[in-house]
């Protein structure tokens, strides 16, 4: 069972729906019980990088012991960026800093937000891209990027480069919505299934 | 490189999908659910879906067909229509959608824009504005009209479009009603106006009609996406060859996709 951790940011039935379709079964939850019990964990959300304190307690420390079990962990957008340091968009707050840096504002030379289809340019050996072309399209939408650090495996441009997938032992970050993009963005949801 | 977009609209009256001529004399052209699907694998950016009689008939858009759609659609899906308050759109969000497009409700109170934006986050608020033309020459300027396009509202859509940038909406989609159903091209001025007064992406809408009137209105009106209803589902022009073409004149396309 894949547990789709539920913190109130967004609406997390696409990316269940995007799991049913690729035949793997998925529940939402807020319960850190069930969160233990996952063979692997999703970690969606869109929003304030505010949002990320209502993981602070039980459901943190059930997403950092599944991490230590090896359990395969994907971040989706703020679930990824909250595997940073922190972000720029509430400095206050720390993330679970399994990736150095921090997320920063878009340059004011381009729109903000990053808002549709950009390629992917993969950048390292990667589980999770495999089987995806070099330069596939991918939909984004987003106002914070997240830094290219050793761990990044797939890079965009937009204003710069920034960490469009991020990989490192059992723990993955999207920047973009694989449940939103098209046949490349359900390729990385099998590929994930089938860790 | 960040591609523009083409976005397939289906206007859906009672749970068929129909194109009226400047928001009126409306025709059959089939089902919501199956047509999403056909665009998506067509090769559209995006599905918006817009239930055009909701306002006025003051029904509640049709859940069941939004659901239907958003099983077997994989690329952002956005539900319009009707929506007038914080419990409409989560019910539209329940229901699968990712994004909704809020006009009269908002108009009427700004405020539910920003409501929305905290729950769900600005990126999944459209804010759709009908833009008439008023006056010309040096004196050219778009009033916004409301409860689809029917009733005018003395706001200018310049404004507007700013003001709704500012209460948290993710994009703005932008209609001329002067074009809406005419197939002789995107109203540029207006959309340039609107672009250039805010810094969320812009979707234009309203007289789609040939391939050369998206390399117009991503060119001399720099809109971000453009909308088009009737020409995608009257099969008069095929999303591929669109794209095709829109990307041999130097327009960046997720093509192919």
């Amino acid at each position: 069972m894949i547990a789709i951790v539920d913190y109130k940011a967004g609406n997390l039935a696409s990316v269940k729906k995007a799991f049913d379709h690729v035949g793997h079964e998925a529940a939402i939850t807020a319960d850190p019980a069930a969160i233990s019990r996952a063979d692997k964990i999703v970690l969606p959300g869109v929003g304030n990088f505010e949002a990320t304190t209502a993981l602070a307690g039980a459901l943190q420390e059930a997403v950092v012991d599944a991490i230590r079990r090896r359990v395969p962990l994907l971040g989706i957008c703020l679930g990824m960026q909250w595997m940073f340091d922190s972000s720029r968009e509430a400095p206050q707050l720390r993330g679970l800093g399994l990736f150095a840096g921090e997320c920063e504002k878009f340059p004011a030379a381009v729109k903000s937000p990053h808002v549709g289809w950009n390629q992917l340019q993969v950048a390292g050996a990667s589980r999770l891209l495999h089987r995806l072309p070099q330069d596939s399209f991918v939909y984004f939408t987003h106002s914070y990027r997240a830094p290219v650090v050793e761990a990044t495996v797939g890079k965009c441009e937009y204003g710069g480069a920034f960490s469009a997938v991020v990989e490192s032992g059992q723990v993955f970050g999207v920047q973009f919505h694989p449940e939103k993009s098209g046949t490349a963005g359900l390729q990385l949801l099998r590929n994930f299934c089938e860790l | 490189m960040l591609t523009k977009r083409i976005i397939a609209c289906l206007d859906v009256d009672a749970g068929r999908v129909v194109k009226g001529v400047q928001f009126s004399d409306l025709r059959d052209a089939g089902d919501p659910a199956e047509l999403a699907l056909t665009h998506g694998r067509a090769g559209a950016d995006e599905v918006v879906l817009l239930d055009i009689s909701a306002t006025y008939q003051n029904r509640a858009t049709l859940l069941d067909v939004v659901r239907r759609t958003a099983r077997q659609l994989f690329i952002p899906f956005t539900v319009g229509g009707g929506i007038r308050s914080l419990d409409d759109a989560a019910a539209v969000f329940d229901a699968g959608a990712d994004k909704v497009t809020v006009n009269s409700a908002a108009l009427a109170d700004p405020t539910l824009i920003g409501r929305i934006a905290h729950r769900y986050g600005s990126q999944a608020v459209i804010v759709a504005i009908d833009a008439l033309r008023i006056g010309n020459g040096n004196g050219l300027h778009f009033g916004v009209k409301a409860t689809g396009g029917r009733h005018a509202t003395g706001r200018d859509a310049v404004r507007w479009a700013s003001e709704a940038e500012q209460c948290g909406a993710g994009e703005i989609l932008l209609t001329s009603i002067d074009r809406d159903g005419m197939r002789d091209g995107f109203d540029c001025e207006l959309t340039r106006a609107v672009v250039n007064a805010v810094n969320i992406p812009v979707i234009a809408s309203g007289g789609a009609g040939a391939a050369q009137h998206f390399i117009d209105v991503f060119r001399d009106g720099l809109a971000d996406a453009a909308l088009a209803a009737s020409i995608f589902h009257l099969g008069i022009t095929p999303i591929g060859e669109l794209k095709e073409e829109l990307q041999t004149a130097g327009i960046p396309m997720r093509w192919p996709c």
